[in-house]
């Protein structure tokens, strides 16, 4: 039962609140893009046991999607994130590396 | 391997069971074998119980991270079906079923599968249509199901309330050969099986790393040492995308938890398994007497084997809503398994970017009831390389050009 | 025999007798009284029978770990199956029976399976029936489901409703003994908002009964005036009765109080559940008194040794006139002096250890009592209830020294902290070789959202048995005595309920389930349902030592929730019945129900399908609604029906991603239909959109893709396009929307009048704002049906107002209202699809002929790469075409067209399949549309659809109009 705080409203929000939205960052492929773009666009997703950056929306809240960093094989939040960037902010990789010394930032990979 | 029956029981009970053997050897690993299997799971040693009874090769190990069975295979509500609508899913859980059948006389081990029937909760209109119109796929498919009122329900299931005041029952799709068995017996009757065909299961004993020359695996890194293999099985269920990762490729699957839960024992009052997909819950009775439910996944990525709680409270409303004697039952215990999910909800037995290195992943929330069929596919694919009819949809490349095998197509509500 | 004291009892009040029954039989107690303390006071010894053997089994504990008295509680509507008596409150009125016999607790048939027991050892069902094949669906299981569970299965409804509430804390203590009460006035002090809860109805824990004193004062004092302490502080909450079951992450535990178990029918929840979140959770729970394993430990009158001190202690209980001590430790030396200050006889204390010299055992070798060390229990004598014990040598075999006459055996083979919350979410455990026990390891709690640990234990539950006057060290005893035969270890039991004995543990390791968890698996040990309070630890060490490896290495046992079993009911909750889920009501409900309409679930909403008539069938219903809304005139509650605004300067842009035609060129004033897909290029909803004004559009979806689309809408604003300006609002709510449908539609506007609805002033495919009959309204002249048809909205507060004046206005018209089904035939007639029928989640515009509506211009639309995949853009897809049977027929729902021969699999070949099939009340025959492969070039062409039952029916394949291709009627 997971509380994620919604960077909009500064409510911490308790998991019924929320609706997930699995990997963030992604970028998006339409029309021109290769087979390969887009099979990675749609279903290579990243599936990390460890940090994990993923969308959440708080549905019954502010009604706004926004971004988390968290632990999956511990459910550590390593912070949460508005929705509106390509890459997450530089305070949160502080704190992940702070707690995960080894966690190397992953989310430009290509796939 | 001595022969379990019942005069085995009636001599070792003059001794106190003293004269039993081990079910399954624990030897150290060899330097390599023909065929590793990683995953202990019921998947994995069926795969391997099928490369030696089908395909002639035993020189094979089982390699497992905890304890055999331990993963899904032991987390499951045990429900055995394949009323499926697409073609391809409904020839390997059939495929899978028909084997279920004979399993325990096969194995020489009970795994109690129990064709007790199965039936699906037809409670809106629209769910109606979706169910009549698998029950006409399964006519073709040679899937024995039918589309029955909600008198036959009533009367199959006696405590089922058919006139509830939001979801009364419309029907059912019934598969009267569908039912349960004994999950863990299936990976230790299995496990018997492969030891006794020489075959070595190794427990206790982590994959590290997959070693690979000129895109050829040519054996593990595991915390028993190197160990070498001529092919390379990754049977590994929620763990598939940290072993794809070692070797090189990355899988179209997402880890989340999917959690389930007994109730205390009571005399039996069930006699079917039964599932209301459009309030999201089902139920059987175990041969103990527990009622045996499980519900929905959870929505994000979790590699806990600990689900939210929030979806047992609402299994247990839709169940306490569909069964309303359950109401005084207590939870005894509920646990949490990762599951991998696909693109399209549908599994990957398929051939990867090395040679020599299969994959078999991907059944989601129904990977209990493909375990013999799953094994049997798989052990075609690793021993000629290429896969049989079972396997062939299921390949891993399927998603690139949007040939899904998608069985969640009555999911739109319209109007 | 057990019977009542004449004097003590701390938790009774002997002013308040209650009567209760057990199997019909009349007894007394106390209001105080546990269930079970009733039973032994009433001398009822023998409670219940094993699972698996039908051995009798009494009473062994006094609180929630008790594996054996469980019992049917009330009747009817109130059963409540394997009811713990430990925890069972007694109340005036109680009926309860014991459980698993047939016919009767002291005569019970299946006992035989206690004398082939020898035939039945763990696990032998894997090992057997398993020839001839069909005998264990028809034979075996039948007879082995039969003689399992254990509890009646109730039969009706529940009579009680539950609650469940949320709240919040600093600091969570679950469990009120000592420790716990300490640490919460700790935080307490500090200013925190604390929660204590005790599973009890008092306060205290052990500590009444096991200790004289805490903190220098006499128990009861200190007790008495720390919960005066608490109770007096506002950030303090109390609540006795509620059990913090489970911890599940980020500091969520889940509580069951019990309200009104012990006054049932007085009005009040049976439970309510308690949701809390946690800062810092304390675990303070306490440890649990381990049983010792010796021959026939299982005959009724052996308890834990705390709990006849419990029984003799709290309810003024005596066990027996002789009881039997037997130990491997000092703590039981306290029952043997409560018993004796009770006046009750203590023939012996048998210590396993060979020296006991601390203060306890001085104290009983002071009061008279026969201290033997070194001894252990060789078998206890009796069936139905002890007679006595046999004493040898705990170093020997179990060569008998000596037999003692007794009625009870109290026994302690340790004490296991309750780490139970500790481990809910992960925390580790220590081996502990001087108590010989699980605790928790400091150093790998479980973990809180922000990586600081999220449990703590104190008190017993960290191992600190001290506190409590326990026992500083505990040395291991396993197996009593140490050298027992395989006679002996057959007959001792680990597992009271599932009837686990040492010999299955043994037998488990020798056939390879070396694992705990196999060796629970195999056995069942621990898989009762007291889940192993008393059996895992003695288990695992019978497993460690049959393996010659150390308890840590063998492993330990996993604690998932419930600690203790908890009522499904309160799980549930209050949404039961028409509130199971939250209902959706359109403005027009109550009109539609004092219409007599057959309503169906639609999402959260629900539908009038149809409006049967008195002696009318549906089906003659929905035919008769066609009818008259075709030649006269039809009303629909449409307001279900999604309306989403969209607006901003960027507004047209983002409709001409999000549907695959072209919107931002959509004059002000018109309407036009569209469709939207997913990424993948599926057609996931269609709808008319509307704009109405220059940034503003207004997009009618599916009823139930209403908030499913919106949420898609904000998906991709907030996470893709955050530069784009719009704003959308799901305004599906706020509108109540009238299909005014047939012929006389217009003649129904004119005559409620207002504004102009002519051909001329609003044509097909337009809207406009205005009045009718005095109410605000926007017409939409739109149709689903293929007639003349206006969609008329209002606000939502005028919305069964208006609906009313429509049906009055329109009675000398013909006016009836119609239902979902008639609207279904009607587009079917017309060859609309409709999303969920023709579309699966598989099906691309492209495949329902739908090309017209897809831009050929646009660069990108959501769904565009995705059709572009091979297998989305094949010529070989199945395709939209109608079909009608050679004979008039209805072809079956569901129905797949069939091809020749089979395909890899061995299965029938198919080449498409019905979407859409009715009879057509208009054509009176049956229509239908479906995919079919090359379909749109086989016109003509006579295909075959299967029928479940193996035959097949013949049909036509041709265009998917049915009715008035040229759209006369609905352009009038």
């Amino acid at each position: 039962m997971l509380i994620l705080e919604c960077p909009y409203c500064g409510v911490k929000a308790e998991e019924t609140e929320l609706s997930p939205g699995y990997e963030a960052h992604l970028k998006r492929f339409g029309p021109g893009s290769t087979p390969e773009e887009f099979e990675a666009y749609m279903f290579a997703r990243k599936n990390p046991k460890g940090v994990h950056f993923e969308r959440w929306r708080h549905t019954y809240g502010c009604g706004k999607w926004f971004l988390a960093a968290r632990c999956t094989a511990t459910l550590e939040v390593f912070g949460t994130y508005p929705a509106q960037v390509s890459e997450p902010p530089a305070d949160i990789i502080a704190k992940i590396q702070a707690r995960r010394p080894d966690w190397r930032p992953d989310w430009k990979d290509t796939k | 391997m001595k022969r379990y029956s019942v005069f085995a029981i009636a001599r070792e009970a003059a001794r106190y069971h003293l004269g039993w053997e081990r079910a399954w050897a624990s030897p150290e690993p060899r330097a390599s074998y023909d065929a590793i299997i990683v995953g202990a799971g019921g998947h994995g040693l069926a795969t391997a119980y099928y490369l030696g009874k089908n395909h002639g090769i035993t020189n094979v190990a089982v390699i497992e991270k905890g304890w055999l069975g331990g993963g899904n295979t032991g987390r499951n509500t045990t429900i055995i079906r394949s009323n499926y609508l697409q073609d391809s899913s409904a020839a390997i859980y059939e495929k899978s079923r028909s084997l279920y059948e004979t399993l325990s006389q096969e194995l020489n081990y009970n795994v109690m599968f129990s064709p007790r029937g199965v039936m699906m909760l037809a409670q809106t209109h629209h769910e109606v249509r979706g169910y009549q119109r698998t029950a006409h796929a399964n006519a073709l498919q040679g899937v024995a199901t039918e589309f029955i009122t909600p008198q036959r329900v009533k009367e199959l299931c006696p405590i089922l309330n058919i006139d509830g005041p939001r979801y009364p029952v419309l029907g059912a799709l019934w598969q009267p050969r569908g039912g349960t068995g004994r999950h863990d017996a299936v990976a230790w009757g299995y496990a018997r099986a492969c030891s006794a065909m020489g075959m070595h299961i190794i427990q206790n004993c982590e994959v590290k790393g997959v070693r690979s020359e000129n895109g050829q695996v040519t054996g593990v890194e595991t915390t028993k040492g190197f160990i070498g293999c001529k092919k390379l099985g990754l049977v590994v269920a929620g763990h598939s995308g940290q072993l794809a990762e070692m070797a090189g490729f990355r899988l179209p699957i997402e880890a989340v938890a999917l959690q389930a839960l007994v109730s205390e024992p009571i005399k039996p009052c069930m006699d079917v398994v039964v599932m209301a997909n459009t309030v999201h819950g089902y139920m059987s009775q175990s041969d103990k007497g527990e009622m045996v439910i499980g519900g929905g996944t959870d929505g994000f990525n979790n590699y806990t084997q600990r689900g939210s709680f929030h979806h047992i409270e609402e299994t247990l409303r839709a169940l306490v809503e569909t069964f309303p004697i359950i109401s005084r039952l207590k939870m005894l215990r509920q646990w949490g398994g990762i599951v991998d999910m696909t693109g399209d909800r549908s599994p990957i037995i398929s051939k990867t970017p090395l040679g020599n290195c299969f994959i078999n992943c991907g059944w989601g929330t129904g990977g209990f009831k493909a375990i013999p069929g799953s094994g049997w596919a798989m052990a075609e694919l690793m021993a000629k390389g290429e896969p049989g009819p079972l396997a062939a949809e299921f390949n891993m490349w399927r998603f690139k050009e949007g040939q899904f095998i998608d069985e969640s197509v009555a999911a739109g509500v319209a109007h | 025999m057990s019977t009542r004291l004449a004097r003590g009892g701390r938790l009774i009040d002997r002013t308040a007798p209650v009567e209760f029954t057990f199997n019909g039989k009349r007894f007394r107690g106390f209001r105080g009284d546990t269930l079970a303390a009733g039973l032994l006071a009433n001398d009822q010894m023998l409670v219940g029978r094993s699972f698996k053997y039908h051995r009798p089994r009494g009473i062994v504990a006094s609180g929630p770990e008790e594996p054996n008295a469980l019992v049917n509680l009330g009747t009817g509507a109130r059963l409540e199956p394997n009811q713990r008596t430990t925890t069972t409150e007694l109340f005036d009125g109680l009926e309860c029976t014991s459980q698993n016999h047939w016919p009767s607790l002291d005569f019970d048939v299946g006992v035989v399976n206690n004398y082939a027991a020898r035939f039945l050892p763990a696990g032998f069902y894997y090992k057997t029936f398993i020839h001839p094949r069909p005998f264990w669906k028809h034979v075996f299981e039948p007879v082995i489901r039969r003689s399992a569970g254990l509890g009646k299965a109730p039969t009706q409804p529940d009579a009680d409703r539950y609650e469940q509430a949320y709240v919040f804390c600093d600091l969570l203590v679950v469990g009120a003994g000592v420790a716990g009460l300490k640490a919460a006035k700790a935080a307490a002090d500090k200013g925190q908002r604390v929660i204590l809860l005790e599973q009890a109805p008092v306060i205290g824990g052990r500590a009444p009964v096991d200790q004289t004193e805490v903190d220098g004062q006499p128990v009861e004092a200190w007790l008495s005036a720390m919960e005066a302490d608490l109770l007096a502080r506002d950030n303090v909450t109390l609540r006795t009765r509620t059990c913090g079951f489970g911890v599940y992450d980020h500091g969520y535990v889940l509580a069951d109080e019990r309200v009104a178990d012990h006054t049932p029918g007085d009005g009040r929840p049976k439970h309510r559940l308690w949701r809390i979140r946690a800062g810092r959770i304390i675990a303070a729970t306490g440890a649990i008194e381990r049983p010792l394993s010796f021959a026939g430990n299982d005959i009724p009158g052996v308890m834990l040794a705390s709990a006849v001190r419990d029984y003799v202690v709290n309810y003024a209980v005596s066990p027996g006139d002789r009881t039997v001590v037997v130990t491997n430790n000092d703590s039981a030396y306290q029952t043997a002096l409560a018993l004796k200050a009770a006046g009750l006889d203590v023939p012996a204390i048998l210590d396993a250890r060979e020296t006991a010299d601390g203060a306890l055992p001085q104290a009983a070798r002071a009061a008279g009592i026969r201290v033997l060390t070194g001894k252990a229990i060789a078998k206890v004598k009796g069936g139905k209830r002890v007679t006595g014990v046999a004493v040898c040598a705990q170093a020997g075999e179990g060569t008998v020294q000596e037999e003692i006459a007794c009625e009870a055996v109290a026994m302690s083979g340790g004490w296991s902290p309750v780490v139970h919350l500790w481990s809910h979410c992960g925390g580790k455990l220590l081996w502990d070789e001087t108590i010989s026990a699980f605790v928790p390891d400091p150093k790998r709690p479980p973990l809180n959202h922000d990586g600081s640990a999220m449990v703590e234990c104190v008190g017993a539950a960290a191992g600190d048995l001290d506190l409590s006057g326990k026992p500083a060290a505990i040395p291991p005893v396993w197996v009593m005595p140490q050298g027992a035969p395989v006679q002996l270890r057959n007959k001792m039991w680990l597992d009271y309920q599932n009837d686990v004995k040492v010999s299955d543990v043994q037998l488990a390791s020798r056939e390879g389930y070396v694992s705990v968890e196999h060796t629970k698996r195999y056995t069942t040990l621990g898989m009762a349902t007291d889940q192993g309070k008393l059996s895992n630890i003695n288990g695992l060490a019978v497993l460690a030592e049959s393996l010659g490896e150390e308890i840590p290495q063998v492993g330990t046992t996993t604690f998932r929730p419930p600690y203790t079993p908890v009522t499904i009911g309160a799980l549930a909750g209050e949404a039961r019945g028409e509130i199971f889920q939250p209902l959706r009501r359109t403005p027009m409900h109550a009109a539609h129900e004092k219409a007599g309409a057959y309503f169906e679930p639609v999402g959260l909403w629900r539908r009038p399908y149809c409006f049967p008539r008195a002696g009318e069938t549906h089906e003659q219903a929905v035919h008769r609604e066609v009818l008259n809304t075709r030649t006269n005139l039809g009303l629909l509650d449409a307001s279900t029906l999604g309306k989403i605004i969209v607006k901003g300067p960027d507004a047209g842009k983002f409709l001409d991603m999000l549907y695959t035609g072209v919107m931002s060129t959509l004059p002000v004033g018109k309407c036009r239909y569209g469709l939207m897909c997913n990424e993948q290029g599926f057609l996931i909803d269609d709808g008319v959109v509307a704009r109405i004004d220059e940034d503003t559009w207004l997009c009618h979806t599916t009823s139930g893709g209403a908030d499913r689309i919106h949420a898609w809408m904000e998906d991709w604003l907030q996470c893709e396009w955050w530069d784009w300006q719009v704003y959308t609002a799901n305004v599906t709510e706020q509108y109540a929307q009238v299909a005014v449908v047939g012929p006389n539609a217009r003649k129904l506007l004119q005559v409620l009048g207002g504004m102009d609805v002519s051909k001329e002033a609003l044509p097909f495919m337009q809207w406009a704002d205005g009045k009718l009959a005095g109410f605000p309204v926007r017409v939409y002249r739109i149709s689903f049906s293929g007639e003349l048809s206006y969609e008329i909205a209002v606000p939502a507060s005028h919305g069964a107002a208006f609906w009313e004046a429509c049906m009055e206005a329109g009675k000398a018209l013909g006016a009836m209202p119609y239902g979902t089904e008639c609207l279904h035939i009607m587009r079917a007639e017309k060859g609309f699809i409709m999303i969920g029928d023709e579309t699966d989640g598989t099906v691309i515009p492209q495949d329902l002929g739908l090309d017209w509506a897809i831009s050929k211009k646009k660069a990108d639309y959501l769904g565009k790469r995705g059709q572009e995949r091979t297998y989305l853009a094949s010529p070989d897809r199945w395709k939209l075409v109608g079909f009608e049977t050679l004979d008039g027929s209805v072809i079956p729902d569901g129905s797949y067209i069939v091809a020749e021969g089979v395909n890899a699999n061995g299965q029938r070949n198919t080449q498409g399949r019905v979407t859409s099939t009715y009879y057509s009340p208009t054509l009176k025959r049956g229509i239908a549309m479906g995919l079919l492969k090359h379909g749109p070039q086989r016109m003509g062409e006579v295909v075959e659809f299967n029928t479940v039952a193996g035959g097949t029916v013949k049909a036509r394949v041709r265009d998917t109009v049915f009715y008035d291709k040229d759209g006369e009627k609905q352009n009038v």
